[in-house]
């Protein structure tokens, strides 16, 4: 089975479209990453004679009207971007992990118990209280993270606790216990490692919710905080010159929306591959 | 069926409780107070506003008073817009914002469902491929790119509709549009999964053999099972439209909630916000709460299994 399966070319299992998303998300991630290198200009580099130009040679992507280089600070925002979806993804995960590793090993009333708290949290009105959190201890990046990080460990909690429910009595971990395996010998052996496929798939989908939930923030000016550049904070800006300087509003939701719908991909070819 | 529901409610009852007072208290911890911004009040007036206003009491004092407003359905008088109340103020603003919520809500689930049932029928044809293509974009479009770009597109080019504001019928299109069509998606993939399972099951071979017809068999047999996922989704869905129409009031322009209550949390105003969240909170809960319902009636099982658990 698991010969068969290498032996595939990668292009079957993950599909074309798949590889060209995913090339395109690492080299996004790439060039994000290196921002300091790889950017033009500086981001907060204002030159007010330029003001708001279409794209040109020395500005690729025209300037805002500040006359800041847009590609510069396309790629900053990204980096901001990545950063948020990958920290507070991390957060979200080992929050949900634990959360549903305990329910499901804790069994009956505990269980009940604390997925019932899971059932009535998701139904709350969350991003309002991200939005009073962010009023109530300033609007640093770091609060954003573990903000979002503690609103979007739900789901992971629920599948995590599902596959611990099952991989409990499953007879490898049974025998396991016999032969006087600690209990947490059998979580760090046998559960964690069977629970990573589907907390790979998780942290996919979770990823694109999360950057979204930051962009909402930094679009209604609670995120990340000028000059520094976020993509929600670059589309609000677009959108508010749209109709003068179109290139404003159109780069950053292009790529916004191109970097949602690799992840968004890649979480589904991932999810079909897991079955 | 009346034991769950009584149950449900008896259950919505503390979580409510648990907003309110979480948001009271951490409404009072945003640094400054409501008066902070008015420059040139001297501290003896601040002062006097602060004892009008009952700010100045201990925070247990001012929440327990809070409490016995809130039972008579006052929310007291705001900061902010001197000589308004919280309640003439919502309910002026609530009226629109609710209205564009209930126009992107039935577009999505209206269209959602059509998309998302017809592709998991057409499943190995191109036009269904193209739906699942469709609605993958779909989530991957938020409503704040999608609003610009449509006003950029059908208001400042074609000149169609209206870019902003909120004063004839055809305003509503384009943000009920832009704002649903995140959810439309949602539904649709999940519509589409859920029929795709149903339609591999034994009592659809059973309705075939029995000579039913493709509508009987679809929309009676068929829906009422791959329809529940989509209900379910109904409560995370209605929070998603409110907090997402803070971001389309903002873009068109529009007098509703959303906007005033971003710029309430911004100023401070307690009674504004904490009346806001009262709001959203309750309706919330009970969106949840009739979606459960419904679930419950389409699947008997679920209001059993509520109560062996």
């Amino acid at each position: 089975m698991k010969i068969s399966e290498r032996a595939k070319p990668l292009k079957d299992k993950f599909g074309i479209g798949g590889i060209i998303c995913s090339a395109f998300l690492i080299c996004a991630f790439l060039i994000c990453l290196f921002a300091d290198f790889t950017a033009p200009y500086p981001y907060e580099l204002q030159n007010m004679d330029l003001g708001a130009s279409p794209p040109s040679f020395a500005h690729p992507l025209g300037t805002d009207i500040m006359g800041r280089d847009m590609l510069s600070r396309l790629i900053y925002g990204g980096r901001i971007s990545f950063f948020v979806g990958i920290l507070a993804t991390a957060v979200s995960i080992l929050i949900g992990v634990f959360y549903g590793m305990v329910s499901g090993l804790a069994g009956r009333k505990t269980d009940s118990v604390l997925m019932r708290i899971v059932d009535i949290i998701y139904s709350l009105p969350f991003t309002i209280f991200v939005i009073l959190l962010t009023l109530a201890f300033g609007r640093s990046i770091w609060l954003i993270f573990v903000a979002i990080g503690a609103v979007e460990w739900l789901t992971m909690a629920r599948i995590a606790r599902a596959m611990t429910l099952d991989l409990k009595t499953s007879q490898f971990v049974e025998a396991s216990k016999a032969m006087g395996q600690s209990a947490f010998g059998i979580i760090a052996k046998h559960i964690l490692p069977n629970l990573m496929p589907s907390i790979i798939v998780c942290a996919a989908l979770t990823m694109p919710s999360v950057m979204l939930l930051e962009a909402f923030l930094s679009f209604l000016g609670l995120g990340v905080q000028a000059p520094l550049p976020s993509l929600g904070s670059l589309i609000k800006d677009g959108a508010e010159y749209m109709e003068d300087a179109p290139w404003l509003l159109v780069f950053p939701a292009a790529f916004f929306s191109a970097l949602l719908y690799c992840i968004n991909l890649i979480g589904e070819r991932l999810t079909l591959k897991n079955k | 069926m009346i034991r769950f529901l009584l149950r449900r409610i008896c259950e919505s009852v503390p979580v409510f409780f648990a907003i309110i007072t979480a948001t009271f208290f951490m409404a009072r911890f945003v640094p400054g107070g409501p008066f902070d911004k008015e420059k040139s009040v001297p501290p003896e007036t601040l002062e006097a506003l602060n004892a009008y206003y009952g700010l100045n009491e201990p925070l247990g004092s001012q929440y327990l008073k809070f409490l016995k407003n809130l039972a008579c359905g006052e929310l007291g008088p705001s900061y902010k817009y001197s000589g308004w109340s919280v309640n003439e103020l919502i309910a002026e603003k609530a009226k629109v914002s609710l209205e564009l919520g209930f126009c992107a809500l039935i577009f999505a689930v209206a269209f959602g469902l059509l998309l998302g049932v017809s592709a998991a029928v057409l499943k190995d044809k191109p036009s269904g491929k193209a739906i699942g293509a469709f609605s993958l974009l779909g989530i991957c479009l938020p409503s704040m790119v999608l609003a610009p770009v449509a006003i950029l597109l059908f208001a400042i080019k074609l000149k169609c509709f209206n870019a902003m504001g909120w004063n004839f019928p055809s305003d509503i299109v384009l943000p009920s549009i832009t704002l649903g069509l995140f959810y439309l998606a949602w539904i649709a993939r999940l519509a589409r999964a859920s029929t795709i399972g149903e339609l591999s099951k034994g009592y659809v071979k059973t309705a075939r053999a029995k000579g039913l017809g493709p509508f009987k068999i679809y929309f009676v047999h068929v829906l009422r099972n791959a329809i529940q996922p989509v209900v379910s989704y109904l409560g995370p869905a209605a929070a998603g439209l409110l907090t997402g129409s803070f971001v389309i009031e903002t873009i068109f322009q529009i007098p509703g909630l959303g906007k005033f209550f971003i710029s309430s949390a911004l100023d401070n105003d307690y009674t504004m916000v904490m009346g806001c969240v009262i709001l959203y909170a309750g309706f919330i809960i009970a969106f949840n709460l009739i979606s459960d319902l419904v679930l419950a009636a389409l699947n008997p099982k679920i209001a059993k299994g509520f109560f062996d658990k």
